[in-house]
């Protein structure tokens, strides 16, 4: 049965802008005054804090809950806030408002090794490490063996950790904290140090944690990462929450590929530009777009860019960048092959290039169109990002008696060829 | 509504903006003693990996402080002593560098801890509990050095050197100076999160406070001053001290009170002002 083992409430969090000096000295002072002397009411309202002026609001009323047995992962920009909501969450810092209400205990992992001291053993540093993590000497006794198997450091183990490798550091790091006993496991881009091999270890051991019941709250800027290992997300934007929901609608929002296609977009005012030339549409050309809805992967399609020139004489050129749904580059197309675009200098004017895209080239997915445009010479380019949006399906038509469906980004048709060389 | 999350009553921890100046969670504290000791035992062998004489090293620097005093005070300015005079100033200094020691240690908890306190969450306290800690272990070493020499007199018998009944009170008076130490340490811990120069005027004031403290001339130097001295809560303290090994001086167990009520206040203040900074310390730090 699944019961919210956390609830986060109208939780906001305000930063000082600016140093500490003797400036925020009197300042401080000031409010003292004001508040033992009852002049003035305090910024202090019975809620906690209201942001003044000269503070930066790095989250705002945010509201959420997780239940038991939930793998949240939590997408955002940087500076969305994630680091912030996850200090909140594992106690190093207070919310300046709102309230936060948990059931369980809590650990928090916003780095591997916190607290390991160089001249330790790698014995000593287990313990240690696993006491600042909040186990007790018996619990971390009892799990001893298991933490040194993971590590894969049992010949070391009696040798201080300033003489490790830092792989073998960060590996032993990883299993005082992947054998952690908590309810509920608050993790931070742990998985961005390691290499491949390792990161994938880690992966596995949170997918266990999770399949025996327990909540685990997950900040990566890994997409792939994320959407294995979550269940729902959360999706926070400049301090505040956008949506919450299953993990494939959250990243679809996140990463700018909604369900719906965009196929065509054109701009009467703000058009992109660096002032030499600027983008007037951009257009998917497909003759059954308004009948199916999508592209038929084994069709030939095109996308068709318009575009003003505004500077007599001026070269230009694009390169057409297709994004799969995790954001993903599946390829980028220089326009250089373009024997109109690629001669020098072009009249002003009002032109439409076209891009045909091959049939049996798309996998059955949404993706995403980006354009980047630059003039005479890189420094001025200009990027049309996520323009538009695009859904393939497949007729089946590649597919004959075979029932599944293809891996990978693209689905190319090969060339397959079989000779019989001996009997 | 009875099931409505505000009502569910079976919350492990409740995290809201501000708690109150009384909200000390001690049981928190409690169960995290293993760190405490693990924190300790950091500290004492972070310290000694690869030295040859390990903890021994603590002696050198109360042996020379000792000969220095011996020279200055005792030879040259030939300032009178109560007993010989190297006992009186090694009774001192062992006394005083646990407390100045446990001082400085505890000031900076928040600043040279802050890369740890800024990643995980577990009660501050448990650091400068663990610093009080280790520096009773160097406490214990001086103390054995300055015990060598007490029985070099005791057995020779000169200088009137002699143990008393209010010797017993040692571990009161380690107690007074553990729970003072500490009650100072964390007032200063807790403002320099802001404005560090606290910790810089720390180290002036501790210097302008041992000659308060009778550790290089008793009290009765000062003459008619002599009430400043005593107004200094370390003073009965070691008065006490130095009666109860040495026999020197007089006890003045009313004065003793006053360091107890003393320290007791000192840590209530420490102890509420640590915990109202813990929270949110990382932000300004």
């Amino acid at each position: 049965m699944s019961s919210p083992v956390i609830q986060v409430e109208g939780v906001g969090k305000y930063y000082r802008l600016g140093v500490i000096n003797s400036g925020t000295f009197k300042e401080d002072m000031r409010l003292f005054w004001q508040r033992i002397s009852g002049r003035e009411k305090s910024d202090w309202t019975e809620n906690g804090m209201e942001p003044r002026s000269g503070t930066v609001c790095a989250l705002d009323n945010i509201s959420f809950e997780v239940n038991q047995g939930d793998v949240l992962g939590i997408v955002g920009r940087n500076g969305a806030g994630k680091s912030t909501l996850l200090k909140i969450l594992s106690k190093v810092t207070s919310p300046s408002k709102g309230e936060i209400r948990i059931k369980g205990r809590i650990a928090s992992l916003l780095e591997v090794g916190t607290g390991f001291h160089p001249e330790l053993t790698g014995r000593e540093n287990i313990f240690l490490n696993g006491a600042i993590l909040g186990m007790n000497k018996k619990e971390i006794r009892s799990k001893l063996d298991q933490i040194v198997d993971f590590s894969g450091v049992h010949k070391y183990i009696d040798t201080p950790v300033k003489r490790y490798s830092s792989g073998m550091y960060i590996r032993l790091a990883f299993a005082v904290a992947a054998n952690l006993e908590s309810e509920i496991l608050v993790v931070d881009e742990v998985l961005a140090v390691g290499d491949a091999e390792f990161q994938e270890k880690c992966l596995n051991k949170m997918k266990d944690v999770s399949g025996q019941g327990r909540t685990v709250l997950f900040v990566s800027h890994n997409i792939q990462a994320v959407r294995n290992l979550c269940t729902r997300a959360i999706y926070l934007e400049h301090g505040e929450l956008r949506k919450t929901g299953k993990v494939d609608e959250i990243l679809a929002d996140y990463l700018g590929l909604r369900k719906d296609h965009v196929p065509q977009k054109v701009w009467d005012s703000n058009w992109p530009s660096n002032g030499q030339f600027r983008i007037i549409s951009l257009e998917i050309v497909y003759d059954k777009l308004k009948e199916l809805g999508q592209i038929n992967l084994s069709e030939e399609f095109a996308v068709d860019i318009t575009f003003e020139n505004l500077s007599p004489g001026s070269r230009l050129g694009f390169s057409l960048v297709i994004s799969d749904q995790d954001g993903v580059c599946v390829f980028g197309s220089l326009s250089n092959t373009d024997s109109f675009l690629s001669r020098a200098k072009i009249e002003t004017g009002i032109y439409k290039s076209r891009v045909h895209i091959p049939d049996n080239f798309f996998n059955d997915k949404m993706y995403s169109v980006s354009l980047i445009c630059f003039s005479s010479n890189w420094t001025d380019s200009f990027v049309v990002e996520n323009a538009l949006r695009f859904k393939m399906f497949d007729d089946g038509v590649l597919k004959a008696d075979y029932n599944g469906g293809y891996g990978g980004v693209v689905r190319p048709k090969l060339l397959w060829e079989t000779q019989k060389m001996k009997s | 509504m009875e099931d409505s999350p505000r009502a569910n009553a079976d919350w492990t921890q409740i995290i809201k903006s501000k708690r109150s100046w009384f909200q000390v969670n001690l049981n928190d504290l409690w169960s995290y003693r293993d760190l405490v000791f693990l924190f300790v035992k950091r500290d004492f062998v972070s310290q000694y990996k690869q030295t040859l004489l390990g903890p021994f090293w603590h002696i050198v620097q109360p042996i020379a402080t000792t000969f220095l005093f011996t020279v200055v005070f005792g030879i040259i300015a030939k300032i009178p002593t109560e007993g010989p005079s190297g006992l009186f100033y090694l009774s001192g200094l062992v006394l005083w560098n646990f407390f100045s020691g446990n001082i400085l240690t505890t000031a900076s908890t928040f600043v040279t801890n802050a890369s740890i306190f800024g990643k995980v969450y577990f009660p501050r306290l448990v650091v400068p509990i663990a610093t009080i800690i280790s520096g009773s272990i160097r406490l214990a070493i001086q103390f054995g050095l300055f015990l060598l020499f007490l029985s070099y007199y005791l057995i020779r018998g000169t200088g009137g050197v002699h143990l008393t009944i209010y010797a017993a009170f040692l571990p009161l008076l380690i107690l007074i100076l553990s729970l003072l130490s500490l009650g100072f340490g964390l007032l200063v811990s807790s403002v320099t999160t802001k404005y560090r120069d606290l910790s810089i005027l720390l180290g002036v004031g501790l210097q302008l406070m041992m000659y308060l403290t009778p550790v290089i001339y008793p009290v009765a130097i000062w003459k008619n001053f002599g009430w400043i001295m005593k107004m200094n809560p370390l003073t009965p303290v070691i008065e006490m001290f130095r009666y109860g090994m040495m026999g020197v001086g007089a006890p003045h167990p009313e004065g003793l009170l006053y360091s107890i009520v003393f320290s007791i206040v000192v840590l209530v203040a420490g102890v509420l002002l640590f915990n109202r900074v813990e929270q949110n310390f990382i932000d300004t730090i």
